[in-house]
């Protein structure tokens, strides 16, 4: 088999080729919106990291900025959460896409104030969104507390970009549709879908009683994993061949991995609501979606091991290729992670506790953030003509983050777990649960600090390449020079 | 991949399916539940909220105390909540109609709250806890909502609403805590959650 699709490789397992012109008036027709999207991206990541890093410390010291409000813990926890999540992780993954979207569909921006105005109100949205939490204006619905007139705000600018893709894809040039398109289109159809369902039936119209749990982790869940997991797997799938010059290795794998994601992550919601006030079989399907899950994560992660053997030594060098391999493996844990977590006997024991805490930074900033990451290094470039000014402090970047989210998770986890066999025994006092579980916070609270450090590097090294500073280069940033071995790889 | 009609018809009928099987369901069965009138007193399971309740849950969803607080208990065949103390029964949906947001909640770093009501069933208990709890919880984490009060000299008699409080933050001589109504509806709120009635769908499990 092997020898045959060395061969003769499924013509939709390679991104289609583009002259040099063809790229070069892409990027450049891009490179304002993208930029905007990138660099607001940015800032919402330095703002979260804070807010996440001073919302830990709280668990550790009751009393730090205790007096006001708008600083406490019940205010800076959504705060966090929202900042990340539609102030980072959306905006990346936005200008992600389009970026994807544009290349693969080979069709320059033809309408670049349509994207930039998008930007802009996607941001005042956030802004402002922010604002009102802090002032606490928030109805505590998990992921979506943000106010009823902000989220209108997020649809419309959400819906330029939506229905931009739409039409870019009608648009594009004559040849195969490539797998990352696959997902960028079906997250560009889900997220509105999502979005205006449980904005409609949690924040302006609520409706009654428990209906509210159950579509409120229906959304929650599937902004992870029909929002952004399909953005970073279309990431993935872009990236991991292009940096190693290699197709897919197998099409076939990558059809099966799409619509078994498609299939089951929709109904893993009520996993979230395990012994919830729920009819069982609703809890029963999301336990067997969430246990499907199996097959398109082992799927695609056979797909992109396979494409990468052999080629593992490219990590040494690209920057982009070592954040997207660590964000493909880290899906693959995530999601296992995830699976076992919807079994009833281990749910029970980690319901309620740290361990989801740490389940979720390893999925949105292991898997997620890092795969961004990866991506913007290779993009950033391309769009301002100018090459990282600091090969050290991409490495910084991401030394801190990979190290400060593996001892975030490792803590969180170990910590959950004591905390969920303190919690459920009925020997144990509640209080005992705290005691056990404060050393484990302590760390978490200082791998914050890790992030927060990765994240400045980054933004020092984005904000020196827009200033132009140091020599221009006349290759990209690496971490180190390829030897003549691996350049012939 | 080029069978678009395909992707397309593919890609929103499995997102279609859970939509349906969730959400709609939900919507349908969960979200017209009517309460059941008690045998034994005739008044209505669950009970209604008092205004000054309704008004405190904006107050707990405002400074975020679903962060930290679940609302559920979950059945003995499951979990160790019922032996623990958290309820005499697991909670069920209609438990919850008369929340304009439900408030189950995803973390136990403080202790449920499903029959806190019934715990702790003092205001005076409440408000000296909210504005200090460590003071009465020895070891807890849970920090001050002070700003929800209003530190204030006294003028002639001190005020009946006046709490008593100790600990760092206490005021001064000749000065009295009261609460803001924010404080007197969160507080109406804990006190109103009491989900002990019998409820046929959730009968009483041994332990």
């Amino acid at each position: 088999m092997s020898a045959a699709t060395a061969l003769a490789p499924h013509p939709s397992t390679r991104v289609e080729a583009l002259s040099t012109q063809e790229r070069y008036e892409i990027d450049r027709s891009l490179r304002g919106p993208l930029l905007l999207f990138f660099g607001a991206s940015i800032f919402w990541l330095l703002i979260g990291s804070v807010l996440g890093t001073l919302a830990a410390f709280k668990m550790n010291y009751p009393g730090f900025l205790d007096a006001d409000a708008w600083l406490t813990f019940g205010r800076m926890r959504p705060a966090h959460l929202n900042v990340v999540a539609y102030g980072w992780a959306s905006t990346a993954g936005l200008g992600v896409a389009i970026w994807l979207m544009a290349r693969l569909c080979r069709v320059p921006l033809r309408n670049p104030s349509l994207i930039i105005s998008a930007g802009l109100i996607w941001n005042l949205g956030v802004l402002i969104g922010t604002l009102a939490l802090l002032a606490g204006d928030s109805r505590s619905v998990e992921w979506l507390e943000f106010p009823g007139y902000v989220t209108p705000i997020l649809f419309f600018a959400y819906s330029l970009v939506g229905v931009w893709a739409i039409v870019m894809f009608r648009f594009r040039k004559p040849g195969h549709v490539y797998v990352s398109q696959w997902y960028l289109l079906a997250a560009v159809l889900w997220f509105p879908w999502l979005y205006a369902t449980a904005n409609i039936m949690l924040i302006w119209q609520p409706v009654q009683g428990s209906a509210q749990a159950a579509v409120n982790w229906w959304y929650g869940h599937n902004a992870l994993g029909l929002w952004f997991t399909p953005i970073g797997l279309a990431s993935a799938y872009y990236f991991i061949p292009k940096v190693i010059g290699r197709p897919i290795h197998s099409y076939y794998l990558s059809i099966l991995g799409f619509w078994s994601l498609a299939l089951f992550y929709s109904w893993n919601g009520m996993h979230h609501l395990i012994g919830g006030p729920f009819p069982a079989w609703m809890i029963s399907a999301g336990v067997v979606a969430s246990i499907m899950m199996f097959i398109p994560v082992i799927t695609v992660a056979i797909n992109h091991h396979m494409t990468m053997r052999g080629n593992f030594a490219y990590l040494k060098w690209s920057p982009t290729l070592r954040f997207t391999v660590f964000g493909a493996m880290t899906y693959t844990l995530v999601s296992f992670q995830g699976s076992t977590m919807a079994i009833p006997s281990l749910n029970s024991l980690t319901h309620f506790t740290d361990y989801t805490i740490g389940h979720s930074h390893l999925g949105l900033y292991g898997f997620f953030t890092m795969m961004m990451f990866g991506a913007m290094y290779y993009i950033i470039p391309r769009l301002t003509g100018w090459e990282w000014p600091s090969a050290s402090l991409i490495r910084w970047h991401f030394w801190l983050a990979a190290v400060g989210i593996i001892l975030m998770v490792g803590t969180l986890t170990v910590g959950g777990l004591i905390q969920g066999f303190a919690l459920r025994d009925v020997e144990v006092s509640f209080m005992s649960s705290l005691h056990l579980a404060s050393p484990f916070r302590y760390v978490r609270s200082l791998t914050g600090i890790l992030l927060t450090a990765a994240h400045v590097a980054f933004a020092v090294n984005f904000t020196l390449m827009l200033l132009r500073a140091g020599d221009q280069k006349k290759s990209p940033t690496l971490f180190s020079k390829p030897t003549e071995e691996l350049a012939s790889v | 991949m080029n069978r678009l009609p395909l992707l397309f018809i593919g890609i929103l009928a499995t997102f279609g399916s859970a939509w349906l099987g969730i959400v709609a369901y939900a919507y349908v069965n969960l979200g017209s539940l009517e309460p059941l009138v008690s045998e034994d007193t005739g008044g209505l399971l669950p009970p209604p909220l008092s205004g000054s309740a309704i008004a405190g849950q904006k107050v707990y969803a405002a400074n975020g105390c679903l962060y930290c607080h679940s609302q559920q208990v979950r059945p003995a065949s499951l979990s160790t909540d019922i032996a623990k103390g958290l309820g005499p029964r697991r909670t069920v949906a209609r438990d919850y109609i008369h929340e304009r947001t439900v408030f189950l909640g995803t973390m136990r770093t403080g202790p449920d709250l499903t029959n806190i009501g019934v715990r702790q069933p003092s205001v005076a208990w409440h408000h000296q806890h909210l504005f200090e709890p460590a003071q009465l919880s020895e070891g807890s984490i849970m920090p001050s909502y002070r700003y929800l009060y209003k530190v204030r000299k006294i003028q002639g008699q001190p005020s009946a609403e006046a709490i008593a409080v100790t600990g760092p933050h206490a005021p001064g001589p000749g000065y009295e805590v009261v609460p803001t109504q924010e404080a007197k509806d969160l507080v109406a709120y804990l006190i109103s959650l009491k989900r002990n009635y019998p409820l046929p769908e959730a009968p009483e499990e041994a332990q």
